[in-house]
């Protein structure tokens, strides 16, 4: 050390140890065995509160924070995990959804596909029978005029032939042999 | 510590003098190295007396009270933050630090002594390295301290061996695999060794920061007694020294954490002992 107390071991020093109460007999400090009593006291107090301090507060203190830290890291991970399983999950739903619903509307589809398929065989059968109604009765008001007609011709065949016996023979017919005669006519 | 060069200085650890105590004579040769006088205890006051003894509240339980402080403030006023700030890592990273140390050494079992050796750690290594900072005092260049917590680790082992295992704890004198015909050498050796752990465990820390401090002192000494023996010339001259200076520092730096985690280790080899005997 760069003070200068080169005297330190003499005289001078005695009359620091007397004021010290026995401390520095010019020997060497660490083992001089008076100041031993005083330094292991003391080593004893604050090794012992340190100890008590470093065992309730201090290591509680930091060995919570990280804990709590560990805690909180193994929670937000799991959290993680949850919300990734719970995102594949709803994933999947909408899938099975997306599927369902395309299956539904192909159903849909198909169920007024053939619905429009009936209902349009229905109206056409519908119409069908309508039209062959009205083409029966068309074909018996024919027949009944053509029956009519008929009947018609009869009569006239009769007259005429009536006035083409009167014109030949001048002599006017029985109507009812003419009658005769045209049947005959017409049957043959 | 390193003093530099200061013809007038308040007192031998920076401190105002207390009242009463004569001050040492200033006008011996000036630059006389004393690499010696760091290591002196000064009482500051008197706390009582247990039979011869005066118990005194000296400059080594000042720096004892101050290591406490700094550690249940590092521990303590660091916030318990989900992100921790610089404070709160630091006393995180000793925490995780000294826990697996521990769970190395001494496996699961040995943090029953978690809190003992976070004491220990802390404890050393905050006072040895508030001890390197100039003008300050190092409590574990003191044998009597550093004896202290050898004894405290050396019953705490052979307390808690004997009653946890009983007789068993007598295994580790019993190394396994070993010849009958050597096996009294062998033991005689092993009961030694065991004994004499606190002697080495304490000499090794004492050892250490004594004689880092002292290098220190000296080199620093070089420097001011070059300058003012040889003038000019040995101020240059003295860029040598400070050079050496500078690098001792960082290393006793080093030195001052590495003797707390070697002291530290030893303390969980020793009760992985007490733990496991007959490994």
């Amino acid at each position: 050390m760069a003070e200068s107390h080169g005297g330190a071991k003499g005289p001078a020093a005695g009359a620091h140890t007397e004021a010290d109460g026995g401390h520095h007999s010019g020997g060497f400090p660490p083992f001089e065995s008076s100041t031993f009593a005083s330094q292991l006291v003391s080593l004893a107090i604050f090794f012992v509160l340190l100890y008590v301090i470093v065992s309730k507060l201090a290591l509680p203190k930091v060995g919570g924070a990280i804990e709590a830290r560990q805690n909180k890291i193994e929670g937000d991970l799991a959290e993680a995990q949850k919300l990734k399983d719970q995102s594949e999950a709803a994933l999947k739903a909408y899938e099975g959804e997306l599927a369902s619903a395309r299956s539904r509307a192909q159903a849909i589809g198909n169920e007024s596909r053939d619905k429009a398929n009936a209902q349009t065989d229905a109206e056409r059968k519908a119409l069908e029978a309508q039209l062959a109604a009205k083409l029966a009765e068309a074909e018996k008001t024919i027949a009944s005029t053509r029956t009519a007609a008929m009947s018609n011709v009869r009569g006239i065949a009769a007259d005429a032939a009536g006035q083409i016996v009167q014109q030949l023979t001048g002599v006017i017919p029985d109507a009812a042999s003419v009658n005769a005669a045209v049947d005959a006519s017409l049957k043959g | 510590m390193i003093v530099p060069a200061s013809p007038v200085r308040a007192g031998p650890a920076g401190r105002p003098r207390p009242a009463g105590m004569p001050g040492r004579p200033r006008d011996a040769a000036p630059m006389k190295i004393d690499p010696i006088h760091q290591f002196n205890i000064e009482p500051l006051f008197t706390l009582g007396h247990i039979g011869n003894h005066t118990i005194a509240f000296t400059n080594s339980s000042l720096y004892m009270l101050i290591a406490v402080a700094i550690i249940s403030i590092l521990m303590l006023a660091s916030g318990s933050q989900l992100v921790p700030g610089r404070l709160q890592s630091v006393a995180e990273i000793s925490y995780e630090f000294v826990a697996s140390t521990i769970r190395s050494t001494a496996g699961a079992e040995g943090m029953k002594f978690f809190p003992l050796i976070f004491s220990l750690f802390m404890f050393i290594c905050v006072s040895n390295l508030v001890g390197i900072i100039p003008y300050t005092f190092t409590v574990s260049s003191h044998l009597i301290v550093t004896a202290g917590l050898a004894l405290l680790v050396f019953f705490t082992v052979l307390i808690y061996g004997v009653a946890k295992n009983g007789v068993k704890f007598f295994k580790i004198f019993v190394p396994h695999g070993v010849p009958g015909y050597v096996l009294p050498l062998v033991m005689f050796i092993e009961v030694l060794s065991f004994f004499l752990r606190p002697v080495s465990h304490s000499i090794r820390l004492f050892a250490n920061m004594l004689a880092g401090h002292i290098a220190l002192k000296v080199f620093a000494g070089f420097v001011a007694m070059l300058g003012f023996s040889l003038g000019a010339i040995g101020w240059v001259g003295g860029v040598l020294p400070l050079a050496l200076t500078i690098a001792l520092y960082a290393l006793e730096i080093l030195v001052a954490f590495l003797q707390a985690y070697v002291f530290a280790i030893l303390t969980c080899i020793y009760l992985n002992d007490a733990i496991h005997p007959g490994h």
